[in-house]
């Protein structure tokens, strides 16, 4: 744990921080303690999975990052932008269900945070159509939700989180429902976004697989309160692909991320 | 709400055919009783009057019946409409304020559990006929508006509220964008049960002014029948009503339909 907070203070002095927690408490108004405290730092530009049990504050973490959750106690620090081609001040967050509006069409939906943001329609459908370009549903504009499986619906979701060109990516557990096969193409389009866009992603989720494969650094929690439990780069040769996936280096990043991941499940037998 | 209008928007065509037929055919059969029980044992009209007896005599007293009921069906409208208008707004009110919801809900429930017809006398006395008969139509039908409306406001879904809140949404964008949409399903359903209910608030006031000695609409001309033993006339008013009730509740539910099967719409011409 103090490695680990050694390690991210050299690297803060080496590159930009995208986002620095420090000491970062979660209380409940029930005085349930539902995080931390809590040292994370994440440089821009990378994809760092957060893991760990349910109910462990992963995604109370993540909502604190988007100052959606104000946190109890501690630093949050986010490289945040202002300027009105960039609403949500350069965050995008993706939720565990695609969360989009039944009543009008997947573009409409895409152009949400533009035109909350006050941008010219015109300007804004011309961004909802390019997001869309880019997650591979430019025939499906005009559908409206009902009509899309669920993985389209989370590209939808992903595509608007990406209208806003922001710098950070924030998703919570986004492919949890979807069946293994959409999920695993949909990893695939995904580390080609962050590729092509150079976006720092934030990625909570509760499968050890999915973390090794997407992520340069998987931060295992603890269970409630969360807590860092470990800190594993995985190092491999990019771009990642289905051969990464078969690999005996990427059973034994999972062989170790589970190791690691362990103690939070055996009860209360934390740090 | 969405099954309801999937249901109505979707069954086969046989069906479909079937839900209209079978409850005309059972209409027609009990129509068919009716009038042969009445020939048959010489029943006479002020006992009960044959089916043939009641449209002969809507037909005859069509000038007095045909006022009769655009004046109810005026009060209901106007009653509907202050209904509507009122508990919408007030709704909306609910929810920027919680405050203002603490304080006034429980007179809304008040107002909304005290018999009507109860009421009515009283606000007879205080107000002018017309507008006593109009706030009754109204008392009654504004709470299912102001309570659907209010569960429809209370029910976005958290993320996407959560959404709003991380694209910096002000407060008229959430309402005119979030808010609105995602309850107009239940306002719909709350301005339906409405429908109805102001044509019962309205015949309850009118009830209620009719023994008072004045007015003119169906429940007047019903009362007043009684009074005479036109038992005929008292029937024709009454169907009359009925159909008021049936075309009030259809126009209703086919402006929901409409409304929201543009969600649906689209997209069955996306699928073609």
């Amino acid at each position: 744990m103090s490695a680990a907070q050694t390690s991210s203070a050299v690297e803060a002095s080496l590159t930009a921080l995208a986002v620095s927690l420090r000491g970062v408490t979660k209380t409940y108004d029930n005085g349930v303690m539902a995080l931390g405290p809590l040292d994370l730092a994440v440089r821009k530009g990378e994809f760092i999975s957060l893991l760990g049990p349910s109910g462990c504050g992963k995604s109370t973490a993540l909502r604190i990052i988007a100052a959606l959750s104000a946190a109890s106690s501690g630093t949050v620090r986010v490289a945040r932008h202002e300027g009105p081609t960039q609403p949500g001040h350069g965050i995008g967050f993706v939720f565990q269900e695609p969360t989009l509006m039944p009543w009008t069409s997947v573009r409409e939906n895409v152009r949400l945070p533009l035109k909350l943001g006050g941008v010219p329609k015109a300007e804004g459908r011309a961004r909802a159509d390019e997001a869309l370009a880019s997650v591979g549903l430019a025939d499906f504009a005009d559908a409206y939700p009902r009509e899309l499986s669920g993985g389209m619906k989370m590209r939808v979701s992903l595509a608007r989180a990406l209208v806003t060109d922001p710098d950070i990516l924030l998703m919570d557990e986004p492919f949890g429902a979807l069946d293994e096969i959409t999920r695993f193409r949909l990893n695939n389009d995904l580390l080609a976004l962050w590729r092509s866009l150079g976006k720092t992603v934030i990625f909570v989720t509760h499968s050890v697989f999915e973390s090794v494969y997407l992520s340069q650094r998987v931060v295992v929690m603890t269970a409630r309160p969360g807590r860092i439990q470990a800190d594993i780069r995985i190092e491999t040769v990019e771009p990642r692909g289905e051969e990464f996936r078969t690999s005996a280096a990427y059973s034994d990043y999972c062989r170790r991320v589970s190791a690691a991941l362990a103690p939070s499940y055996s009860g209360q037998s934390t740090l | 709400m969405n099954a309801q209008t999937a249901s109505i928007a979707k069954p086969a065509g046989a069906q479909r055919a079937m839900r209209f037929v079978l409850p005309v055919l059972v209409f027609a059969a009990g129509l068919l009783a009716w009038e042969l029980v009445v020939r048959i044992k010489d029943i006479p009209p002020y006992v009960l009057p044959a089916p043939s007896v009641i449209v002969l005599t809507l037909i005859k007293d069509w000038a007095v019946l045909s006022q009769s009921l655009a004046t109810t069906l005026l009060t209901t409208l106007e009653g509907f409409a202050a209904a509507s208008i009122g508990g919408i707004a007030l709704a909306l009110l609910f929810n920027q304020s919680k405050w203002v919801e603490y304080s006034l809900f429980p007179y809304a429930i008040v107002l909304q559990v005290t018999p009507v017809i109860a009421i009515a006398p009283l606000l007879l006395i205080y107000l002018e006929q017309q507008t006593a008969v109009v706030v009754c139509a109204f008392i009654v039908a504004f709470f299912p508006v102001l309570s659907n409306t209010t569960l429809g406001l209370n029910s976005v879904d958290r993320n996407l509220a959560g959404l709003f809140q991380l694209y910096g949404a002000s407060k008229p964008q959430t309402l005119r964008f979030l808010k609105l949409p995602a309850a107009l399903p239940y306002i719909l359903g709350g301005l339906r049960i409405a429908g109805g209910l102001s044509l019962i608030g309205a015949v309850v006031a009118e009830i209620a002014a009719g023994t008072a000695g004045a007015g003119s609409g169906l429940a007047y001309r019903i009362a007043e029948s009684g009074y005479r033993l036109n038992i005929p006339r008292m029937f024709a008013a009454l169907l009359l009503l009925s159909l008021a009730g049936i075309v009030i509740y259809g126009v209703l539910a086919l402006v929901s339909h409409l409304v929201l099967r543009r969600w649906h719409e689209s997209a069955l011409g996306k699928e073609s």
